[in-house]
């Protein structure tokens, strides 16, 4: 266990440091949270009904953002043998990888969320679930996309074959979360959304680890 | 304590290329072996079979007494051409991880600074060091956090010569003290050593 939170305390440092870190993925979460209004039109009712989706999708989005150098950096650099030759399994690495992208990235950006739902002109209502979303939702993105960030590892095209990976894994949680959303805005049981959500996190958090352990074995290999 | 490794008819293989066949090895406590060869003849390759990070086409690794998963998670340190330092972050962040992660403390940290000469270099980011100033910092969890096997690739490449003298000091007290040095290396160490050529 203290290994894991010394490993934990150094991919904070790194996911909070440079070139990454809350601020990018804030900056980047509102620019498509402004741009995609201008596609659908702008008209205020029109934008209220798509409020909720729009700031749940450029959650989804955003989440991709710094996931190519979540194993790559460890990869080039021969920090990877060193994380592989110490105390944790490497499945317990991974969890810790994840966790930290997610705390230095999804927590921020779940939190932000209501903002621009509301800005929008979303009904005020949908505030607490969208943070619930947001935030389990933001750990089965950072779970699926280490996994693809590992996939990837030693390609050279990297962050696009990331995003190519993970965007489809990403479709049922987006699926479930806007239709829990949805509901709710629409006055409908909006709890089996939530639920089926809430399931699909838990066996991402579960099983990505595993496969992540074996994709960093094989790329060391 | 490991006290002894037993390579046995090791073959390593990259992609359709064979490096090396049917190689057997021993190696004792106070033993250092300095694994010599052509480039690319497969003397990285060994070290990272002996540390686990690449399966071997045949033959095994035996840690005497020792589980494998357990002797390579506690009782060998790797110090290869890519020192695994991150250059955004400050040698002491680097130095402090490094040697918590394999077992050491702080306290720990600091004295292996003072004897590799990295005290003064510990406030800078990683990216300002000199080749040889990174390599020193990657070589001090060898001593912060001691454990019996050293696993080397041309750990002395980019020293000077008062570092060498330096770190040949440390790899002699480590053999007085028990240890075991496997060292892929180009030049002569300056310590006793019996040498292995590979892939010849």
């Amino acid at each position: 266990m203290t290994a894991f939170l010394i490993l934990l305390r150094r991919e904070l440092s790194l996911a909070w440091g440079k070139g990454g870190g809350p601020l990018l993925a804030l900056a980047f979460y509102a620019g498509v949270v402004t741009l995609l209004p201008m596609a659908t039109g702008r008209a205020p009712e029109k934008l209220a009904a798509v409020a909720p989706g729009i700031a749940w999708l450029a959650l989804a989005l955003s989440a991709l953002l710094s996931l190519e150098r979540l194993f790559e950096r460890d990869f080039e650099d021969g920090a990877l043998d060193l994380l592989t030759l110490g105390p944790a399994s490497l499945e317990a690495v991974a969890v810790a990888k994840c966790l930290a992208q997610w705390l230095a990235s999804g927590a921020p950006l779940a939190l932000a969320a209501p903002i621009a739902a509301l800005a929008l002109g979303a009904d005020p209502k949908i505030i607490p679930l969208l943070v619930l979303c947001g935030l389990f939702g933001g750990l089965a993105f950072a779970f699926l996309g280490g996994l693809g960030a590992s996939l990837a590892l030693g390609s050279r095209r990297g962050g696009l074959l990331v995003a190519v990976i993970v965007l489809p894994l990403y479709v049922p949680p987006v699926i479930f979360g806007a239709g829990a959303l949805d509901a709710l805005n629409s006055g409908l049981a909006w709890t089996p959304g939530l639920y089926l959500m809430l399931a699909y996190c838990a066996a991402a958090v579960a099983l990505s680890p595993l496969a992540m352990a074996a994709a960093c074995r094989n790329a060391l290999d | 304590m490991l006290r002894t490794v037993l390579i046995q008819d090791l073959t390593i293989s990259r992609g359709e290329r064979r490096l090396f066949s049917d190689l057997s090895m021993a190696l004792r406590a106070g033993e250092a072996v300095a694994l010599t060869g052509r480039n690319g003849a497969g003397k990285t390759s060994l070290l990272r079979a002996v540390a686990g990070l690449l399966r071997p086409e045949a033959g095994q690794i035996v840690f005497e007494d020792l589980e494998a998963e357990t002797a390579r998670a506690e009782h060998l340190h790797m110090v290869g051409h890519h020192d695994g330092l991150k250059s955004s972050r400050s040698a002491w962040e680097e130095l402090r991880f490094q040697t918590l992660w394999s077992g050491g403390s702080p306290a720990t940290a600091r004295q292996a600074a003072e004897r590799l000469d990295l005290v003064r270099l510990l406030d800078l980011e990683v990216r300002r060091l000199s080749a040889g100033q990174r390599r020193r910092l990657a070589l001090a969890r060898l001593v912060a956090s001691p454990r019996a096997l050293w696993l080397l690739d041309e750990p002395m490449a980019p020293l000077d010569a008062v570092h060498r003298q330096t770190f040949g000091d440390l790899m002699a007290e480590h053999l007085v003290s028990g240890g075991m040095i496997l060292a892929a290396v180009h030049d002569p160490l300056p310590i006793p050593t019996r040498v292995a050529e590979i892939g010849g």
